[in-house]
């Protein structure tokens, strides 16, 4: 700073966008209506940053990821309604639940390839079978379960036209192996609907992987709630009694994973959860669901209003899905979020007398 | 050295259990045939000048583009901003007063009050490194009341890789030398590398971003076509230099000697040196990151002499590669799993009409 009697004709300095580098202090977040503030039980922390500049990187996934979230937790969850219907002789249920769960997946998938940075190399997804890669797991069994959900959805797709698919002779064989491939869907359809949880916390996004331990049953609640929700949509409602218990059960389950998983994450990581677009998501998320399980419920008798709460539950599925991924992506654009966390960990470890483990030595 | 080569046997041992975490030899465990010494960088950023050689070299030597429309960012003078998909180097500039000198003097002589691991075997100090380093003073001539902070950034290229272990396709990989490179004719471009590295150093390449800007009286010519559109990439510690025998782009460079290329264990050690050396000078402020194995990501095969805390310089501080807690995810997912599948079983037998 140069110090003149000259510096007095300046005009004045303009202020700074963006946060200036050094020390930086929160401020209080404008006060909330909806009562989430008491969420925010965390004290403004100080922490030093390179200019306010991002740590981690957010990953190149858009709406086509969270749609697939969605979509893939739906086909997961019809898979099951599916074989429990083939298996108890619902047929509307298993015929209705096979077909949305092909049109999930098939759908699903496209955004997966669409969201690539070279789609048309999409087939090394199956280049190799990697077992610390949960993106290549996921692959895997996105594929097992296509196939055997293809298969089986093929033999309802011949059933509904009146047998005018091309098939020939293979439609006896096809008689034979339709129980078989909905077994095979079956199996694959739970690993389905919670890959993706593994998927999302297996990085370094400060949200996700802070959530690790929990987000799979979120993710499984989430899947079993939206399916129950699609074959009360579809579905008259003398067959959807099962689909509406697993509705009510996923919503019990995801209304309590998601509280339980937000009480277990260090509180500055789950921040992104209660802020901004995502939190919006996931609010509406919470209330859709509660009243789609009512509705589930109370309501299941009636067709129509059946297929109201079919249509919120699904909603519910979607805002969890669009809202966990904005989060972690929210989570990477501030550097808070990586840098608070990190810090207070090393600190109580140090404080626990583990001292050799730091990345940053004195010598 | 001997004794410390032993010292990393006998870790490299301990940790050929759990290849997700903890000290390990990466080369091995990636099942090349012994025989190749890890090689790494260690950047001494006291004594770097900020003359951007490195990015320059390696930009040139590595055919990478522009990163996107040039624009000043005020951040004294660093408008490179950060590594990505273009910028494998990275050099940063932090301007302190003298109170943030005194922090940092503060929290470095904390960190040595701790008793940081003193793994180096005792007697080994004498090397020939330090020898080299007391002839000549590098030390650059800071004021207590100002102090100007640089320090180049690189692929830190762990032991244990988060963008390596989440890679679906394979395109990631792990060299002879320890070293962690794209296979750019491979990757399908997903992303989840970019979402695995600690330290957000990897990057998709997009290709709008080099395309010649439309801003009248900006326009810097026709831009060249941007190779390897859409795959992910970073440093490649110049594979294909090494499999020459050449040093890295940016380490034959550099001027000063700031950044180091060579076998990881000598680097270490000579890292070790320098840091005492400072210390012994009064300079707290002086610590290594990375050069530790037992930290969340087994010791990265890029070692920073620095002169702050790591998040001064935008470095995590303290990073753990993800992979470390996917026991406890599976875990948690087939629980989850399990439970949806009891779920639709009770749905069925139970309250079905």
């Amino acid at each position: 700073m140069t110090v003149s009697d000259f510096d007095q004709f300046r005009p004045p300095e303009p202020e700074r966008r963006g946060r200036r580098f050094g020390k930086l202090r929160r401020k209080r977040r404008p006060g909330r209506t909806d009562g989430s503030a008491e969420m925010l039980m965390v004290p403004d922390v100080e922490f030093t940053s390179y200019y306010g500049r991002a740590i981690v990187k957010p990953p190149p996934w858009g709406p086509e990821i969270a749609a697939y979230l969605f979509l893939g937790g739906v086909a997961g969850g019809s898979g099951l309604l599916a074989y429990g219907a083939q298996l108890t002789g619902r047929k509307l249920l298993c015929r209705n639940a096979r077909l949305g769960a092909m049109v999930a997946v098939s759908v699903g998938g496209a955004a997966l390839v669409k969201d690539l940075g070279r789609p048309d190399r999409f087939y090394n997804m199956l280049r190799t079978i990697k077992l610390t890669s949960p993106m290549s797991l996921g692959s895997w069994i996105l594929t097992a379960y296509s196939g055997g959900m293809g298969v089986a959805a093929m033999a309802d797709v011949d059933r509904l036209t009146g047998s005018r698919l091309p098939l020939g002779p293979m439609r006896r064989a096809l008689a034979k192996v339709e129980p078989v491939a909905g077994g095979v869907a079956a199996v694959f359809a739970a690993p389905l609907a919670v890959y993706t949880a593994v998927l999302l916390s297996d990085t370094a996004n400060p949200t996700w992987n802070a959530a690790h331990r929990d987000l799979p049953v979120v993710f499984a609640s989430s899947a079993s709630l939206a399916a129950g929700g699609l074959a009360m949509v579809t579905t008259p409602t003398r067959e959807t009694g099962p689909a509406r218990a697993l509705a009510v059960m996923g919503v019990v389950g995801d209304l309590a994973a998601t509280r339980y998983m937000e009480s277990r994450m260090d509180p500055v990581a789950a921040e992104p959860l209660h802020q901004g677009r995502p939190g919006r998501l996931l609010r509406w998320s919470e209330r859709l669901a509660a009243a789609g399980g009512l509705g589930a419920l109370l309501l299941g008798g009636n067709r129509a209003l059946a297929a109201a709460s079919g249509v919120a539950l699904l909603g519910a599925s979607a805002c969890t899905r669009f809202g966990i991924l904005e989060a972690g992506i929210e989570s990477a654009k501030d550097p808070r979020y990586t840098v608070v966390p990190q810090r207070n960990r090393l600190a109580k470890r140090r404080a626990a007398g583990i001292t050799d483990d730091s990345i940053t030595t004195a010598g | 050295m001997s004794s410390q080569a032993a010292q990393s046997v006998t870790n490299y041992a301990r940790g050929a259990s759990h290849q997700f975490s903890g000290p390990t030899d990466p080369a091995a465990d990636a099942h090349w045939p012994s025989g190749q010494v890890r090689k790494g960088f260690f950047t001494d950023t006291s004594i770097c000048i900020g003359c951007k050689a490195c990015e320059v070299a390696c930009k040139e030597w590595n055919h990478n583009p522009r990163d996107g429309d040039l624009e000043l960012t005020g951040w004294s003078y660093d408008n490179t901003q950060s590594l990505g998909a273009s910028t494998w180097r990275h050099v940063a500039f932090i301007e302190q007063d003298r109170e943030r000198i005194e922090q940092a003097r503060e929290s470095g002589r904390k960190l040595v009050d701790l008793g940081m691991p003193a793994v180096r075997p005792s007697g080994s100090s004498s090397g020939e490194g330090r020898a080299a380093y007391r002839d000549q003073d590098v030390t650059p001539p800071d004021t207590p009341e100002f102090r100007w902070l640089m320090a180049s950034d690189v692929c830190k290229h762990c032991t244990h890789a988060g963008c390596l272990d989440v890679c679906p396709t394979g395109a990631l990989f792990r060299t002879e030398f320890g070293s962690v490179v794209v296979q750019d004719d491979v990757c399908n471009g997903c992303g989840t590398c970019v979402a695995g590295c600690p330290f957000g150093v990897i990057e998709r390449r997009s290709d709008g971003t080099a395309a010649p800007t439309t801003r009248s009286g900006e326009k810097k010519g026709e831009q060249p076509d941007v190779p390897k559109r859409g795959v992910a990439q970073k440093c490649t510690l110049c594979y294909d230099r090494l499999v020459d025998g050449e040093t890295p782009a940016c380490a034959k460079t550099c001027p000063t000697t700031s950044i180091k290329f060579g076998d990881h264990p000598d680097l270490v050690e000579t890292a070790r040196d320098r840091v005492h050396q400072l210390h012994e000078e009064g300079l707290t402020e002086a610590r290594l990151y990375g050069a530790n194995e037992l930290d969340g990501v087994g010791g990265t095969g890029a070692m920073f002499l620095l002169l702050d805390e790591p998040e001064t310089y935008g470095l995590p501080p303290d990073p753990r590669v993800p992979t470390a807690d996917l026991p406890v995810m599976f875990r948690r997912a087939g629980l989850a799993a399990a439970g949806m599948l009891a779920g639709a079983a009770v749905a069925f037998l139970g309250g079905g009409r």
